[in-house]
């Protein structure tokens, strides 16, 4: 590893943010890049995961694989699945989707059950008594309750496939994480940059979605 | 960088047919290498989580009996933590090296970082539910303020206190296989070396069945501390 033992340089972040300057245009387009592969992934997780999470909170049924789901995911270290993607699907485009998806989708599935499981029941039989079909049920009554508890699963999701998006460089990924682990060609002002860039677009994804998941919550009903 | 294809020889083509020929687990490999490399990467894995969890715990605690006495702090202090909570692990191990250097404090303050989001919140929501009338009735039996918190307020919070805990350890030892990025310590150096090697899948497999059966082990173990600590529980479920 071609790695430069470093004391405590507090120039490096203000060359960090040269190199965010100089390289504006290389790090865009990595930044997209690394938001296509994150996005492609919370897709297809969102796809698989919703529609199980919300149909299963909906019957009340497999509180047990939801919460197996949630704890076997949580075990699941990032470059395990990483790695695994490699020795399964090769180098490409495959591996690390397949890999961010694993990981996106206990959060949804997780929050998206105790999301509809625990929409108050009188609620739910209210909506039945004014007639209301089971889908009409779901789509109108326990998704709107919920959706702040599914937005918040989304939400931990995404933070994981961008950070995981980030170290799938190392397979064959791009985007930011090229630069980060390729300290011999960047220099550590290049290596910080990047991580400060892949930061700044992880707390925007999450502060949109948290901004989000606060539009669609309940406000507190006012006392008088 | 990974280059896939062409013939795969690890040990420059050394070991057995099985290894020379990266075949999908070899038992021989990991015979030979448990005393050299996954034995020493676990026990390194093991140290770097529970020194973290260890820290984490005692910080969020103290953060947490300050932002139940001062509500003023409480937000901000949950903010902060969220905000450390959504930097990129890789990003923030690097972000650290101008820093502390190549070294266990780098990794040890990142996965710390990461702890207090959960423990924080659990704790503080944990001790904040407990129900007023609980309180009245400690104080009213001539409890001290430390002896309810000890023994009647700390004890009701442990279920919620220990979930943290639980989601906080498995959460760590995921994230401490990143470390091997700028610590050469963990189990995730191992999986790091067999992907550099042309994807040398036994290797593969063992550290990340290591890696994900030692997370199953920790959350296994707390769940038993747990019980053990909040024995009455059982007994009114029993009931």
């Amino acid at each position: 590893m071609t790695v430069v033992a470093a004391q405590f340089q507090p120039g490096t972040f203000v060359d960090a943010i040269r190199f965010i300057v100089d390289n504006f245009g290389m790090l865009f387009h990595l930044a997209v890049e690394q938001l296509e592969l994150s996005f492609a992934a919370i897709g297809i997780a969102l796809v698989i995961a919703l529609p199980l999470g919300l149909w299963l909170g909906h019957k009340h049924r497999g509180l047990f694989f939801a919460s197996s789901v949630a704890n076997v995911g949580r075990a699941l270290p990032s470059i395990v699945l990483i790695a695994f993607g490699v020795v399964f699907f090769g180098i490409g485009f495959w591996n690390n989707t397949a890999a961010l998806v694993v990981l996106a989708i206990p959060p949804i599935l997780t929050n998206a059950y105790f999301a509809i499981d625990s929409v108050d029941p009188d609620l739910v039989e209210a909506a039945r008594g004014v007639g209301m079909t089971e889908r009409q049920v779901v789509t109108q009554v326990e998704l709107p309750v919920g959706l702040p508890l599914v937005i918040a699963g989304i939400r931990i999701a995404t933070i994981f496939v961008i950070a995981t998006a980030t170290i799938a460089s190392i397979a064959g990924g791009g985007g930011l994480g090229d630069v980060i682990v390729n300290q011999a060609s960047y220099g550590l002002s290049g290596v910080v940059g990047a991580s400060l860039y892949v930061s700044f677009l992880a707390f925007g994804a999450a502060a949109l979605l948290g901004l989000l998941q606060r539009a669609v919550s309940p406000r507190p009903i006012p006392q008088d | 960088m990974i280059v896939a294809a062409g013939p795969v020889i690890p040990n420059f083509g050394q070991g057995t047919s099985c290894e020379v020929n990266n075949g999908t687990f070899c038992v021989s490999w990991v015979e030979e290498h448990w005393h050299d490399t996954l034995w020493p990467a676990l026990v390194q894995h093991i140290e770097l989580a529970l020194i973290a969890v260890a820290i984490g715990f005692v910080i969020s605690f103290l953060l947490a009996l300050a932002g139940l006495r001062y509500r003023l702090i409480d937000a901000p202090i949950g903010y902060w933590a969220d905000f450390l909570y959504t930097i990129p692990s890789l990003a923030l191990f690097q972000l650290l090296v101008p820093i502390t250097g190549l070294t266990t404090l780098t990794v040890e303050i990142a996965l710390v970082s990461y702890t207090l989001l959960v423990l924080y919140r659990n704790m503080v929501e944990g001790l904040r539910a407990v129900p007023p009338d609980v309180l009245e009735a400690a104080r009213g039996a001539g409890f001290t303020r430390t002896q309810t918190f000890l023994q009647v307020e700390l004890p009701l919070a442990t279920p919620t206190i220990m979930a943290g805990v639980r989601i906080a350890t498995v959460s760590t030892i995921s994230i401490a296989t990143v470390a091997a990025f700028v610590l050469p310590k963990g189990l995730g150096y191992p999986l790091f070396n067999a992907l550099r090697e042309d994807t040398f899948k036994t290797e593969i497999f063992a550290a990340g069945a290591l890696a994900v059966a030692l997370a199953l082990a920790a959350d296994g173990l707390l769940h038993l501390l747990e019980r053990a600590l909040t024995p009455w529980a059982r007994r009114v479920r029993r009931a």
